[in-house]
Formats: structure tokens, sequence, C-alpha cells
């Protein structure tokens, strides 16, 4: 768990990005892209594959350089997670966490260790190698490595891809829990479903460009009437939205 | 960068199997290299079969000849010869590979042989060959050999020839007592030298008509007498013409024991250093930690130090080992140690930076392994091939190529190193130091499309 004390959402932007640009030869990933993320905030950023997502976490992760822009923490450190889960498979899962807890230069390394393993619910496999845990065990640990240095805003990259449906609403609750004890959490999917059940804040992206920002309950509205006969689906409104903008 | 070296060395542990391979596989490889490039060829097996009969003998007169035993003795030190009773025998042999070649000695060899000594024999002396060309380099093998035992064997016959034509010259010019061969006759020998004195003695009553044909009779024999010396200098020298004098005008040449062991370590560090570095490199983008890692925790420049400092560090322990291990059998100049320990360091820094750059550029763990054998194994066998075996410009390209990778002057080192007569280490330090900057920097650029 983060060493940061909790933190009431909404307190204050703990991150601001403003005009953000990035392109690759002649595609533009990212054009002109700007917004705030609360303390405490649940921010999905949704869209179709190419749509600029990855490479907008990326650039708040500091792996990649944007062509233009500037981002601002208050607190200065950003968590990462990546897509694939970054793990040393022949290592237990406590040799992983206290090789990263070293790494990070964690002060308490052993008793960060045993929080996150409390916190994982891993706490009684911790002697077993990474490579005999489950997809969804693998993506908790892989996600406890990006919460070590205690960061205040934590950026999963498409945390539940290749996940089952079970390990999925595991992981989701573990996100969640994550943010009501403060940490801002900043994740892509193409998963509207997910977005909708655990996302305070959606920022849905295409074409290298933001054409939404607000909660699911705003997108609904935004996407207009649902035709008569169909059942409330979150995906169907996306894909109304998504038509509506011409996408 | 302390956390990552005990992660390696802790991943290290847990593949035990791999581990040992990584070890064992360049050591036997490396032993087995260096004793087959070291070790004189051992003498090669011919079936041999003799069919002259048990009696028969080679005469070249008074001065003797050759025995059997005798030939077969001087034969047999240059080869191992296994005996065999029959022809059908020979060929078995020589078809299923026990021996090298067959040699079979006819029945009418020796009587051929004396008639071409003695008379003008038309038909000469042959002796068969069965051989068994299943390869090329087998081929040439048993070429090079049987044109080299027929050589010595015309070499210690043109001597004994040679030693009985100096006797007959020398009855010639000053006369002796001659055995006739196969007629047990002896005649005396008057000689050029005794004639001539006779007829100087008989000069004084001759008229002066006869003095003067006496004198042209005289003179010829004091001629044919000082030129029968000459001709007895002139044979006695083809025993040997050529004298060899061996002056070594370029480089310094170890005990061939040391160069064994400083192929076989130079080849044992390189393939341990550049496949456990290559592949440690390599894991971390499949792993997806080399992205994690980057990103804060350590640099891309602390990262490939940290893997050149891993792979340094298995270079001392594997080689240390294998120079342990083979002390028993072969004599280590342990009191070097202040310069072994500094040669396998560069030698191990150059392969490891080599290893950085080829799993940087494979960027997957298996490509990388094949990249580094098919880069490492041909490196290490062209940079064994000696100066005059091949033409002057292929041994340029040769020896820019090898310049190029560190086994070269990762052998040198250690030859140096091992051996007080071996060559400098001063310019091979100085070329593992380049390569290792070198092959770093080809890392580091490398690692930009790593991710």
């Amino acid at each position: 768990m983060s060493e940061n004390p909790p933190r009431a959402r909404g307190a204050g932007p703990v991150l601001e990005v403003d005009g953000l640009s990035k392109s690759f030869g002649e595609r533009r990933a990212l054009r002109d892209v700007s917004l705030d993320v609360q303390a405490g905030e649940l921010l999905a950023v949704l869209g179709p594959n190419g749509a600029g997502k990855t490479t907008l976490l990326s650039i708040l992760a500091g792996i990649t350089r944007p062509d233009a822009g500037r981002i601002t923490s208050s607190n200065g450190d950003v968590g990462w997670v990546p897509q694939q889960a970054g793990l040393y498979r022949r290592l237990t899962v406590e040799e992983n966490l206290r090789l990263f807890a070293h790494m990070e230069d964690v002060e308490d390394v052993e008793g960060t260790v045993a929080r996150m393993l409390d916190q994982t619910g891993l706490q009684e496999r911790r002697h077993d190698p990474v490579s005999s845990l489950s997809g969804g065990n693998q993506q908790r640990i892989n996600i406890a490595i990006g919460l070590l240095g205690a960061p205040s805003v934590l950026l999963l990259d498409e945390p539940s891809s290749g996940l089952d449906p079970s390990q999925r609403v595991r992981l989701w609750e573990f996100v969640a829990g994550l943010a009501e004890a403060g940490t801002t959490v900043i994740y892509s999917t193409h998963q509207i479903e997910e977005a909708s059940h655990y996302g305070d804040r959606l920022v849905v992206r295409a074409d290298g460009e933001t054409i939404f920002d607000g909660s699911f309950d705003e997108l609904r509205h935004a996407a207009g009437p649902r035709p008569e006969g169909t059942a409330e689906d979150p995906e169907n409104d996306f894909v109304r939205f998504l038509r509506q903008r011409g996408h | 960068m302390r956390w990552l070296l005990l992660k390696d060395l802790q991943l290290l542990r847990r593949s035990p199997l791999v581990t040992a391979l990584l070890i064992t596989y360049p050591i036997v490889l490396a032993v087995l290299i260096g004793l087959a490039i070291s070790r004189s060829p051992e003498k090669p097996r011919v079936a041999f079969l003799n069919q002259i009969p048990q009696d028969a003998g080679l005469s070249l007169g008074d001065t003797g000849g050759f025995s059997q035993q005798e030939a077969r003795s001087r034969l047999c030190a240059k080869i191992e010869c296994v005996t065999a009773s029959s022809r059908a025998e020979v060929e078995q042999k020589v078809k299923d590979g026990e021996v090298l070649g067959g040699l079979i000695l006819p029945p009418d060899f020796l009587s051929k042989l004396q008639g071409e000594l003695t008379t003008n024999a038309s038909e000469p002396a042959t002796v068969e060959v069965l051989v068994n060309q299943d390869d090329p380099l087998k081929a040439q093998i048993v070429d090079d050999r049987i044109s080299s035992l027929l050589n010595q064997a015309n070499l210690l016959l043109s001597e004994k020839i040679t030693d009985v034509a100096v006797n007959y010259e020398q009855l010639l010019a000053t006369g002796g007592e001659f055995e006739i061969p196969f007629l047990n006759q002896t005649v005396h020998v008057l000689g050029l030298e005794r004639s001539e004195q006779i007829l100087r003695s008989i000069q004084g009553g001759l008229s002066p008509a006869q003095r003067s044909q006496v004198e042209q009779v005289t003179d010829f024999a004091r001629l044919a007498r000082e030129n029968l010396a000459l001709a007895n200098q002139l044979l006695s020298s083809i025993r040997q013409p050529i004298a060899v004098d061996k002056q070594v005008v370029a480089g310094s040449v170890p005990p061939l024991d040391t160069f064994a062991v400083a192929v076989a370590a130079a080849i044992t560090l390189l393939f341990v250093t550049v496949l456990l570095v290559s592949g440690s490199l390599a894991l971390e983008r499949e792993e997806n930690t080399f992205t994690r890692l980057t990103r804060g925790l350590v640099s891309r420049e602390g990262l490939l130090v940290e893997k050149a400092l891993l792979g340094t560090a298995a270079a001392l322990v594997v080689t240390l080992l294998l120079l342990l291990a083979i002390t028993p059998f072969e004599s280590i100049g342990w009191s070097r140690i202040h310069l072994i320990v500094p040669a396998i360091l560069l030698a191990g820094a150059a392969s490891s930076a080599l290893g950085l750059a080829i799993g940087a550029a494979a960027r997957e763990v298996r490509a990388s392994a094949l990249l580094a054998f098919a880069l490492a194994l041909p490196v290490a066998f062209i940079s064994l091939v000696p100066s005059g075996t091949v033409s002057k410009g292929l041994l340029d390209v040769i020896h820019v190529i090898a310049g190029a990778f560190p086994f070269r002057p990762a052998l040198e080192s250690l030859e140096g190193a091992l051996s007080a007569s071996g060559p400098s280490i001063g310019l091979p330090f100085l070329h593992l130091a380049l390569l290792t900057v070198a092959y770093l920097a080809i890392a580091r650029i490398a690692l930009r499309r790593f991710a």
C-alpha cells in the first residue's frame, strides 16, 4: 500500500497536462492534449486501437518524449505499470517486490514488501515464482511494483488485457481500493464496460484528439437517446457516441 | 546497480541446468580445440602386409644393404604398423576406417629393387597403397603421409647408394680390395694414384717421344684422381644437401602447451561471456522489465555497465576455474597471476561489450544466443589461421575481421600473461580496451530501439 496519506478526491489537480503533441513520422498520435487530473480521481482513457492511449500514458510516465506540450505534477512522482507485466518470472513474488523496493530506495524495504503482499492478497504465495502465478495475479504484482515508490499518480496501461472476467473483477476491486486510499489512477482501456464501472471520469480519444472528457452519465447523455427496443448497454451507448462524432 | 547484479546472479542460480551448460559446454569445446591444435599428430595407423620372402634382403655390395627387419623397424618408427596377413584383411581394415591406409609390399619388390640398382631393369619396384578417401580432408592427409613416407624411403635408399658410390670412387682413386657382389670373389684394384706413381717411376728410362706419351697418361691419372675427390665431396653432400638455420624474425613463441591453454581459456571466456551478457540483456526486454528499469531506476548506460560487470566477473571466475582444472595436466605459470587476472578482466570486458551489442541488436534471448554462436565460433577459428597458410590478401582480410572481435587480442593477452616467452601484452591490452569502448557505444546506440 502507498505510504502517501489518503487524499480526498477533488482536493486539487495533482497532474496538469497542457498542449501535448506527438507524431510518429507522418502519423499524429496526439494533437494538443490538455487535461487536469484531481487527487484520488480514477480516470479512464478510452478509445479504439491506434487512438493514442498508450502514447499519452507513455508521455505521462516519462518514457516517451512529446514533440510539444508540458506536464506538471504537484507531487512529482508518477508510478507506471506497463501493459505486459514487467516482472522477473524466475524470481519469487517476494524477491521481485524486494528487488524493485531496493531499486526505488524505499526506506523500510521489508515492511513495504509485507504491505504489498497484504494488499495484493498474495501473502501465501510470496515464495512462489512469478511464472507459476495466473495472469491476474501477475498483474497485481505488476501494479504493486508500480506502487512501491508511493506515487501520488499511478498510470496503468490496459491493465485488464488478457485477463478472464473473474480476474478482471478482482483486479478492478484492487485498483478501486487504491483510489479509495487516495492514489490518483489513470488507466487506458478500450472496454467501456470497465470504464463505466471503475472510472470517475472518462477521456475519450480518437484520431489523436480528445473528443470527450466527463463522466459516463455525461457521455451517455451526449450520445443521445437510445433507439427504442434496445437494452441499456454501455457498449451501445459508446458506439452511438462515436458514430455521432463521426468515428 | 548492486541489486541488479544480485538479481542476475539469483537468476543464474535459479537456472542450474542452463548455467551448467553455459559453463561446461565452452570449457569442453575449448579444451578439445586446444588439444587438437597443440598436440602433434599421432602416428598414422597403417595396415602392413609384407609378402616378400622372409630370407630376402637388399644387397648393396660390400658396404652392406638392408635386411627386412631393419627396413620394417625404420618404417614402423614413422607409422603405426598394424600387421595384416592377407590383402583382403588390409582392404577390410581400410574400409572400416580402422587404419588410415594399407601398405602392401609385393613378393617381387626387393628383387625388382635389386634389379634397378645393379642392372638397367625397366620395371620399377612398386609398393601397393590402399586408401579410403571418404572425405576430402582425410584424402589430403593420406596423400601427404604417403608422399612423406615415400620420400623418406627414397632418401634412405639414396643415402645407402651414395655410400656405395663413394666407396667405389675411393677404390678407383686410391686402389684397394674389392669384393664382387654375389660371386664372393675379391680382386685387387690398382687405383689411379698408384698407377700415376708407377708411370712416373718408369718415365726416366723412356725415350723423349715415349716420355711425352706417358706424361699424357700420368696427367690424366692425376686429373681423374683430383676430380674423383671432388665428386666424392659432391656425392657426400647429397646425403643432406640443405641444412636449416632457423632465425625467428617475428613473433614470440610460447610453449605449445601454453598456447593450447591460452586458446582454451580464450574460447571459454569468449563464449561464456558473450552468451551470458547478450542473453541477460535480451531477457530484460523479454521480461518487459527494461522500460520499468530505465524509467528512473537505472540509466541505460548504468544497465550496460551492470551487465558488463556481470560478464567480466563471470569471465574471471570461469577462466580461473578452467586454469585450475588444467593445472594438474599442464604447467600454469601461477607466479604470473598479476598479469593473468588483468588479461582475463580486459578480455572479459571486451567480450561482455560484444555480448551487449549482440543482445541489444538481437533483442530476443534465442536470437541473441544464435547470433552469439554465429559470430563467436567462426571468429575464433579464423583467428587461429596461421600466417603463411593462406594467401597474403586473404590473410589481411582475416586479420581485419579477427581484429574487429575480442578473441584474437584476448588470446594474445592470455598467451603473454601465461608465459614470459609469449607475445607482449601492451598492444593486446590496448586493443581490448578500444574494443570494449567501441562495442559499448554500439550497444548504447542499439538500445534506442530496444524497448
